[in-house]
């Protein structure tokens, strides 16, 4: 009988769950839509986009500095001993640059960019909306919609592309540090092995990934704010959910994407 | 000036019936008060008012106009004749005063610079906070957030003003204080007013006529006086604690 009842808690928190997650697939789905109704509608709030491109953007730059930096370093001091061993040391700088220009780099920045800026969004607009903000914005025949979320995404977008540039620079000059570090190599002989390494073919699908990844952190931000319900809990859990999903679909979106490259460039 | 009408408005929250049928009609110029217990569905009513809330059935026309069925511009020309102070004043966090203020004209109206600075002084003039102008919301106490609240309510001159609740949380003093200049904003702009309250005192200096609502329902519609001397068991219980408190205060 006991266990009768443990089956049925389990199926009814099980469908629960369920529906929590087609509910927020469908209104992510809806919310996108509408996204894609007001962007291209007057009036183009341009300084309210500059605005949050240096709010989300600009102040992003110490966090991903220190993490380019680091993983261009630790790619390297890991690598060495494993191309040591076969005899490629040769090829380690431009090891590191494919492995930061066409992946490490993108979806690295991607997922930091989700834990500071998408949690960031989910806080701000989940706080106006419990504190009533985004209703008297709307009363006051304001869009809140263009307002607040338009702007925001469009500058995630445009953001974190121009990051991923930044931090693959970064990235390179870490592994550089490494190898010198070991091997005293020269800084022109190590950038002339990383750009005969790497194509124009390797640094486009890698870039043009971000911006993506920059529409998605925005979005779920933006989603999950904007949708705030029960107070400050409600704060918190939209805070909270913002990283997650985000994080979750920008490596989902990773996955098909290198799929659709690899099938388009072999 | 606005007449608002309400038809037989009836709104639920899953199982939870919060206005059941509710037909009210309020004239050009008139101040009405609506009082209830908490949960009472007064808020309801004046976010069904503006369209922040969609009723399940019933209509609300404005100036003869069917909220319910106007097109989002129609409906947003229509907002911007109307005024709404929330409970919490709903300042915008990131902006100071003078940007909260000039805001709504930024957007809604092509007003010159020195225009806008002018409106601003006027209006912060009229709450008495010419001090606050650079201040940002997160400065300011709840008393001086509720007036900042009301001046950027007013600033666009509106036909109709809703207030939610605009003495809750304040000291008498500064109740009363809102309550009058309440009062002085109707006058000067010959405005048509909605108040949610349970503050009698706040409602004694403003209402012209007053409704209460209990169980999704208007249990009284009329005038003020005859509310508190009524023999209505429910009216005498929820008046009896506000009439002790005034008399109180009269002492």
């Amino acid at each position: 009988m006991e266990t009768k009842t443990n089956i049925q808690k389990g199926f009814s928190t099980a469908s629960k769950r369920l529906k929590e997650f087609f509910s927020t697939v469908s209104g992510l789905s809806l919310f996108t839509i509408e996204f894609f109704k007001n962007v291209f509608l007057p009036p183009y709030e341009f300084a309210e986009v500059k605005k949050h491109m240096d709010e989300l953007g600009v102040k992003t730059l110490p966090i991903v500095s220190v993490t380019g930096f680091i993983i261009g370093l630790v790619l390297a001091m890991q690598s060495q001993p494993v191309m040591a061993r076969f005899g490629a040391e040769a090829f380690l700088p431009g090891m590191v640059a494919l492995s930061v220009v066409r992946e490490l780099g993108p979806v690295i920045t991607a997922l930091i960019f989700a834990g500071r800026v998408s949690s960031g969004i989910g806080a701000e607009l989940g706080s106006m909306r419990v504190t009533e903000q985004i209703d008297a914005m709307e009363v006051s025949a304001i869009n809140p919609f263009k307002f607040l979320v338009v702007t925001r995404v469009l500058a995630c977008t445009i953001m974190l592309p121009m990051l991923t540039v930044y931090v693959i620079f970064l990235a390179i000059f870490g592994g550089y540090l490494a190898i010198f570090l070991s091997q005293n190599i020269n800084f022109t002989l190590y950038l002339h092995s990383v750009v005969q390494s790497v194509e124009f073919t390797d640094l486009i699908p890698g870039i043009a990934k971000t911006f993506f990844f920059g529409f998605i952190v925005g979005i779920v931000g933006a989603y999950e704010g904007y949708n705030t319900e029960n107070g400050t809990v409600g704060v918190g859990r939209a805070s909270t959910s913002s990283v997650v999903i985000s994080s979750l679909l920008i490596l989902l979106v990773d996955m098909v994407l290198v799929k659709i490259t690899v099938f388009l460039w072999r | 000036m606005a007449e608002v009408e309400i038809k037989h408005l009836s709104k639920s929250f899953d199982d939870l019936i919060v206005l059941d049928d509710i037909s009210l009609k309020i004239n050009e110029g008139e101040n009405v008060v609506i009082f209830g217990r908490s949960g009472s569905g007064k808020s309801v009513l004046l976010k069904c008012i503006v369209r922040l809330l969609e009723p399940d059935s019933g209509d609300i026309l404005i100036e003869g106009e069917n909220v319910f069925t106007l097109s989002i511009k129609r409906l947003n020309e229509l907002r911007k004749q109307i005024g709404f102070l929330f409970q919490s004043a709903a300042l915008y966090d990131s902006m100071s005063v003078r940007e909260n203020l000039e805001f709504p004209l930024i957007r809604n109206f092509n007003f010159l610079q020195s225009e806008r600075e002018k409106k601003v002084k006027e209006v912060l003039e009229k709450v008495s906070l010419e001090d606050a102008i650079d201040k940002m919301p997160a400065e300011l106490s709840g008393g001086m957030k509720k007036r900042i609240g009301l001046a950027r309510t007013i600033i666009t001159k509106p036909k109709l003003i809703l207030y939610d609740e605009p003495t809750t949380g304040l000291d008498p003093i500064t109740s009363k204080e809102i309550s009058q200049l309440i009062v002085e904003l109707q006058k000067d702009l010959n405005t048509t007013s909605i108040i949610v309250t349970h503050d009698l005192i706040c409602a004694k200096i403003i209402a012209t006529h007053a409704v209460v609502l209990k169980d999704g329902k208007i249990r009284y519609e009329g005038n003020l006086e005859n509310l508190t001397s009524k023999e209505d068991p429910f009216l005498k219980d929820f008046f009896s604690s506000e009439i002790i408190t005034d008399k109180n205060e009269r002492v």
